[in-house]
């Protein structure tokens, strides 16, 4: 091999992550058939992922830690927050952590001072092959939070196998090496129906090696799985803002 | 003397108000620099420091041996050089040493010969109170020696039991321990060096190489650290201590100098060494008995291992108090039930987390509000849930709502009385939901129940 074609191979190596082009990933599916199918049968394990919430609920929340228990298994999860995020988004509870099926003994969670501990925390974290996942909170866009971060999050997220997701709240997206990104907001009930299990309007606004769509989806909390949302009123059709009256609220008396 | 007098004897003279706090700080300065000579350290104020010295003095030794006298003109040089005054003296008990180093300063007593020694030193080196000293002069007791030959009964009967038990203190018979400043660490490993190091390489491998010392005296006794403090002595006398802790009892060498790597990258102000560290000595300060690991129980023994090493990575970065886990409570108040706990100490969990009930939606919101947020909400029925509420300057119209759940506060726990709380499920017309709470029962606790919202689920 000639010093050019070696020194392009080299570079190759380095960058195929980044570019993703010849790479398989090892995927997890969500069990949202059709979600899976877009994916090209499940979410990239080793890969980094964002996800915006589109809305001021938990729902963007509620749905990264969904993906996190898909593709983490056994192994823990950590969750890397920053102390503003606590006083904004409220705190992480445990029972709701339980109440979702994902058992708190197996989630620690890092509180930081500001991103680039975050940053820093994050990339630590990647070293360790026993952990599962891990979700990055980082809200609004911060400086160091630019494209190499993002690279490096990637890199280090295919080193050992281990998920990066990035929650975004309040932030702009921007370039960046994430294999896929998310806009999350809450779905509404089903009309006449009881209050049911978390539902959430995903959005897939960006996939490396794939189509986008969006869809309606349930977290199933026994089965630890994404369903379709069953007699949703059509995603598409409720556009955000647009303001529903119903003559006086649906009251279970429950309790 | 007056300042009067003085300022007659001397005309140009610098007067400096007494700053005892200062004196003090000062002191403990230096009886953490002493901490090289020997770990056993404790303060005599005013101006006083006692090192015990057992067992130690043998480093200083050289070919004619008598290392108590080197370490003694070790100290003294060194006092001298960082402009100190230093009057020292060694016997076999504080007492002793402390009347030598202020009546014949520099003295070495040799052991058992303590007697002999103070003999001649006025009966005022006893340290006893002025009203004593004073009655031994008048009696013509004027040296140590003269007081140690008269009976004990007599002297007894004359100035009590302690004053006696201080003589034979000071003759060397019997001993008051002394306590020491710091906890003595059970295990220590220490480095000297001739010429000062400064390199950053140069210290991570002296640490490295300590670890390996450490490790090596604590696999003797089945010991792991839990805690570990690196102590860089500089040349010109400052100490700096930083201390890293463990999850579990660890030993690995390299773990542990990774860990301090990890703690000194992410110091806020770094080590700074000055004209150079001339020893370094890493203590175990805490240890804790290392089970060997059983192989084959524990499905991957080598994952548990890996994240307590990342805990322990983390918190040495960020401190322990912000690597948490999550520890279940047995309390039914909701902010109470679960509560994050710093992962390095957290005990084992004693109480199980309330199982989600099958088919069933989640009952507590994902996110929980440290302090509820007082909300304005409008209820169509004084115990229903809101039709309309109005939160962070936003109305939210309340398409669903489930509850009342009631939950009233443990009246056992505290005085106060907290009141009742009924809290709701409800979802908005956008399809947010939120847990809400009506606190006070209608009627019966408050005619104005107020509301908040408590929690987001997802």
């Amino acid at each position: 091999m000639s010093p050019l074609a070696r020194k392009l191979a080299g570079t190759r190596q380095l960058l195929d992550p980044i570019l993703g082009e010849s790479r398989n990933f090892a995927r997890a599916p969500l069990g949202h058939d059709a979600a899976d199918a877009m994916l090209r049968g499940g979410l990239a394990r080793d890969a980094l992922h964002e996800v915006f919430p589109g809305d001021a609920s938990a729902a963007a929340s509620g749905f990264t830690l969904g993906l996190a228990q898909r593709m983490r298994g056994h192994k823990r999860l950590l969750w890397i927050r920053q102390d503003f995020a606590a006083l904004e988004h409220a705190e992480i509870s445990p029972t709701g952590l339980a109440e979702l099926g994902i058992d708190p003994a197996t989630v620690l969670l890092l509180r930081v001072a500001h991103a680039e501990d975050a940053l820093r925390a994050g990339a630590d974290a990647l070293s360790c092959a026993a952990l599962g996942a891990v979700i990055v909170e980082i809200p609004g866009n911060p400086k160091v939070l630019d494209l190499v971060a993002s690279r490096r999050f990637a890199l280090g997220a295919q080193a050992k196998g281990v998920t990066v997701f990035l929650l975004r709240p309040g932030a702009e997206p921007q370039p960046g090496a994430a294999e896929t990104r998310w806009r999350i907001r809450s779905l509404a009930s089903a009309d006449h129906d009881d209050w049911g299990m978390p539902r959430f309007d995903a959005e897939l606004t960006r996939n490396r090696h794939g189509e986008l769509g969006r869809w309606a989806m349930e977290w199933c909390c026994d089965e630890r799985a994404f369903n379709p949302a069953a007699d949703s009123r059509a995603v598409a059709a409720a556009p955000a803002g647009r303001t529903l009256a119903p003559a006086e609220p649906a009251w279970r008396r429950a309790g | 003397m007056p300042l009067a007098s003085a300022r007659a004897i001397v005309g140009e003279i610098e007067i400096v108000e007494a700053d005892p706090a200062a004196d003090r700080r000062k002191l403990v300065e230096i009886a953490d620099w002493c901490d090289r000579f020997s770990p056993f350290v404790t303060l005599d104020p005013p101006h006083g420091l006692v090192l015990d010295i057992t067992g130690v003095s043998h480093l200083f030794a050289d070919a004619s041996g008598n290392g108590e006298e080197k370490l003694l003109a070790a100290l003294c040089n060194a006092l001298r050089k960082g402009g100190f005054t230093a009057c020292a003296a060694i016997a076999g008990t504080a007492v002793a040493a402390r009347a030598l180093a202020r009546f014949a300063p520099g003295t070495v007593a040799a052991p058992g010969d303590e007697a002999a020694t103070l003999a001649p030193l006025p009966a005022a080196a006893l340290d006893l109170d002025v009203k004593d000293t004073t009655a031994l002069r008048r009696a013509g007791l004027k040296t140590v020696g003269q007081v140690a030959e008269r009976s004990r009964a007599e002297l007894t009967a004359r100035f009590g039991k302690e004053m006696v038990f201080k003589l034979d203190r000071a003759l060397g018979k019997g001993e008051k321990p002394i306590s020491p400043r710091r906890i003595l660490p059970a295990f220590s490993a220490e480095r000297r060096f001739a010429e000062p190091v400064v390199s950053e390489d140069m210290i991570a491998e002296t640490l490295h190489g300590l670890a390996g010392s450490l490790a090596a005296i604590m696999e003797e006794r089945g010991k792991g650290a839990r805690r570990l403090e690196a102590s860089f002595f500089r040349s010109d006398g400052v100490v700096r201590r930083i201390a890293v802790e463990t999850g579990r009892p660890l030993r690995e060498p390299g773990t542990i100098a990774k860990l301090f790597r990890t703690r000194l990258d992410a110091l806020a102000d770094p080590l700074d060494p000055g004209f150079g560290f001339d020893m370094v000595r890493l203590d175990a300060v805490h240890s804790e008995r290392l089970v060997p690991e059983s192989v084959g129980l524990e499905a991957r023994p080598d994952d548990d291992k890996e994240i307590a090493f990342l805990i322990d990575r983390l918190a040495a970065r960020f401190g322990s108090h912000r690597m948490l886990s999550f520890l279940a409570q047995d309390t039914h108040i909701p902010e109470a039930a679960g509560v994050a706990v710093p992962a390095q100490h957290a005990p084992d969990p004693t109480v199980e987390w309330e199982r989600r009930e099958p088919g069933e939606p989640p009952r507590r919101p994902l996110r929980l509000f440290a302090k509820p947020e007082p909300i304005e909400a409008v209820a169509q029925v004084p115990d229903g849930p809101p039709v309309t509420f109005q939160w962070r300057r936003l109305r939210h119209r309340v398409r669903k709502a489930e509850g009342p759940e009631r939950i009233a506060m443990e009246w056992w726990q505290g005085e106060d009385h907290k009141p009742t709380r009924d809290y709701f499920r409800v979802e908005d017309e956008t399809g947010r939901r939120f847990w809400l709470f009506r606190e006070g029962l209608y009627h019966h606790e408050t005619m104005m129940p107020k509301w908040f919202v408590h929690g987001l689920f997802a």
